[in-house]
């Protein structure tokens, strides 16, 4: 029975989703929206069991003494500052108001430490590339081609090169050539695996609802 | 200089006659629409009063859930470019014909029609639409009644329907025959073929597996794709005996990810072994997550990483950290956008569907591979559907057949999402 009653409720919900996709008269149109509240009640409560698992790890190791104990130590400090900073000394229930101490922090370490985080993407964007675009063989090498003429004709540079300084015909302008592979080949094979990924969710949804998959229910 | 000297004069020539116009208009507006080519306004065109749309009407919305009438109308005579320069249309509803009416919407020049989305279910409702013009406004005669109702099945969506059907029946059919006995080709996938040996080489390190099942709630089919590929390799790890570590950004994929992580070590028969210490919650902002995944990235040096779920700028930040330690990356995503990130960076990469291949694929259950094969069937009807619409617009734009555009057109109208 515990693993038979989420199933049919798995199902039951699958349907009536795709029931109120294709039927707009009430009730039916509302579906979407109650199951969208219940997940986010569910959604509200489940934060603090997170939370505590967060919480219930970090201070085990820490007591324990484990292997670096002190990144935990940091995430409990971090986790009681913000909490009670929070809840008592920024105006309550208008914690997200500018202005309060929550915001203050939340503006002047957690978006610069956010940023951070962001900025390493520059860097990594660079070490995958290098990588990515060496001519190891015969695809790679049109890779690296497409990608050439690319980052080329979508900077001031490649049209001066093609329109300025060799003076070649319209069609041949490097930023043509970019616009070319971004909206013919680029935009056919992203067609292509939008195709795939939507017969991929219709054929995993169909599985789910069917009860075929189950994996994601334990049925002790 | 020159040009700059022409915008100033214009600047100039405006401020005076601005205010001018604006007295103009007043006086216009209370005199009767035919008499717009006396006095001051017959010498200035652009204020008298606009003639009003004509052809106006209104509708129920079809196939919607009865909130909503479409009004529609020709455009006045002086909505062009011209001397009386329309501003546009005012939609002026009420629910008597002798009003009053009150302004429900505006519609810009050029544009025919307007979706009132703020109706009742069967009340009765009357429209007048407004040409407006800086010199004044002329309305269309009373539109009315036109009552809103619900439909009972969107036919603006029924190639979806159709399509959708179709190919479900094809999964379905698949399911079945699978189910009886038939065997199925399903084609190899590298980078599930490889998580065996991914599993293998950390019980040989000694060293743990870390699993990300991207950054979205259980509400994300990939999430969802993402769990139940998590629970085919549990229960190889359970095998193994290697450890597994999976932090989540949800609670909820958090509990999930238990439960699945629990049957698999049970399918495994080695219950004893599981541990809820296996799947951790972090944090729900992305880039805590990320600074989190990574930290535990260089201090537990993992093995073998897998990514598989719905990713965003995080994807390229995760696995150049799993490449800077040398672990076997197997990533997996239906985000278009990150694919690429995944495929310069992982060393095997499930693209798209392959993502939601990947549990079927891993379970090697008849049922579930007839569902791919079903998915399979689907991809050849979308490349004849293309080929045949491709085709026939094409005959239709080079050699002017109408027949062949007309059916080309058909063909794409079927797959449009949006109708």
């Amino acid at each position: 029975m515990k693993r038979e009653v989420p199933l049919i409720i798995t199902a039951v919900v699958g349907i009536m989703y795709i029931f109120q996709y294709f039927v707009p008269h009430e009730p039916v149109s509302r579906f979407s929206d109650w199951f969208s509240d219940w997940f986010g009640i569910i959604q509200a409560f489940a934060i603090w069991l997170g939370a505590l698992n967060l919480m219930k790890l970090s201070l085990l190791k820490v007591a324990r003494r484990k292997k670096d104990w002190m990144y935990s130590l940091v995430t409990i400090i971090g986790f009681a500052a913000i909490f009670i900073v929070g809840i008592f000394f920024s105006r309550g229930a208008n914690f997200q108001e500018p202005g309060t101490r929550f915001m203050f922090i939340y503006d002047n370490v957690y978006d610069p430490l956010s940023s951070t985080m962001f900025a390493l993407l520059g860097f990594f964007v660079a070490s995958a590339s290098y990588r990515a675009f060496r001519a190891r063989n015969k695809e790679a090498t049109m890779l690296l081609l497409a990608a050439f003429f690319v980052m080329l004709g979508r900077v001031p540079v490649g049209d001066m090169i093609t329109k300025e300084w060799l003076q070649l015909p319209h069609w041949l302008w490097l930023s043509n050539w970019a616009d070319w592979v971004m909206n013919i080949p680029n935009t056919a094979g992203q067609r292509a695996i939008m195709i795939g990924i939507a017969l991929g969710i219709m054929s995993t949804s169909l599985r789910i609802i069917l009860g075929i998959e189950r994996t994601f229910v334990s049925g002790d | 200089m020159k040009v700059l000297h022409k915008i100033l004069f214009c600047c100039l020539l405006a401020g005076m006659l601005l205010p001018a116009s604006g007295m103009v208009a007043q006086v216009v507006d209370s005199a009767p629409a035919d008499s717009a080519a006396t006095g001051v306004a017959g010498m200035m065109a652009a204020v008298r009063r606009p003639a009003p749309p004509v052809n106006a009407g209104a509708e129920d919305t079809p196939s919607d859930e009865g909130h909503s009438i479409n009004v529609f109308w020709e455009l006045s005579a002086d909505d062009r470019p011209g001397e009386n320069l329309v501003t546009g249309y005012r939609i002026l509803r009420a629910e008597s014909p002798e009003g009053p009416f009150r302004e429900t919407g505006f519609s810009s020049a050029g544009e025919k029609r307007y979706t009132d989305a703020s109706t009742v279910p069967g009340t009765d409702f009357y429209y007048r639409i407004e040409t407006q013009t800086a010199g004044g406004s002329s309305s269309s005669p009373v539109i009315g009644p036109v009552r809103s109702s619900a439909q009972w099945f969107n036919f603006n969506i029924l190639n979806l329907f159709v399509v959708g059907g179709i190919i479900s029946l094809f999964i379905g059919y698949f399911i079945a025959s699978a189910k009886r006995g038939k065997i199925l080709f399903i084609r190899k996938i590298a980078g599930l073929e490889a998580v065996d040996e991914a599993i293998g080489r950390a019980t040989e390190m000694g060293r743990p597996i870390l699993f990300i099942p991207g950054i979205q709630d259980m509400d994300d089919v990939q999430t969802v794709a993402g769990i139940t590929i998590l629970g085919r390799i549990a229960k190889t790890i359970a095998e193994y005996d290697s450890k597994l570590f999976v932090p989540t950004s949800r609670s909820i994929v958090m509990t999930t990810a238990r439960e699945s992580i629990k049957e698999a070590y049970l399918a495994a028969g080695r219950p004893d072994a599981y541990s809820d210490d296996y799947v951790q919650y972090v944090t729900d902002e992305q880039f805590g997550y990320v600074a989190a995944v990574d930290g535990i990235m260089v201090r537990e040096r993992p093995a073998t990483c897998f990514y598989l779920g719905a990713f965003f700028a995080e994807s390229l930040i995760m696995a150049e950290t799993g490449h800077s330690i040398e672990a076997i990356q197997i990533a997996g995503t239906a985000m278009p956008a990150q694919l690429p990130f995944f495929v310069a960076a992982c060393d095997y990469t499930l693209i798209g569907e392959e993502l939601f291949a990947a549990s079927a694929y891993l379970s090697h259950e008849p049922r579930q591979l007839g569902s791919l094969k079903g998915q399979d069937v689907g991809k050849m009807i979308a490349m004849l559907a293309i080929l045949a619409g491709v085709t026939l617009l094409t005959i239709g734009s080079l050699f002017n057949v109408g027949i062949a555009t007309t059916a080309g057109e058909w063909v794409r109208d079927l797959f449009r999402l949006n109708q």
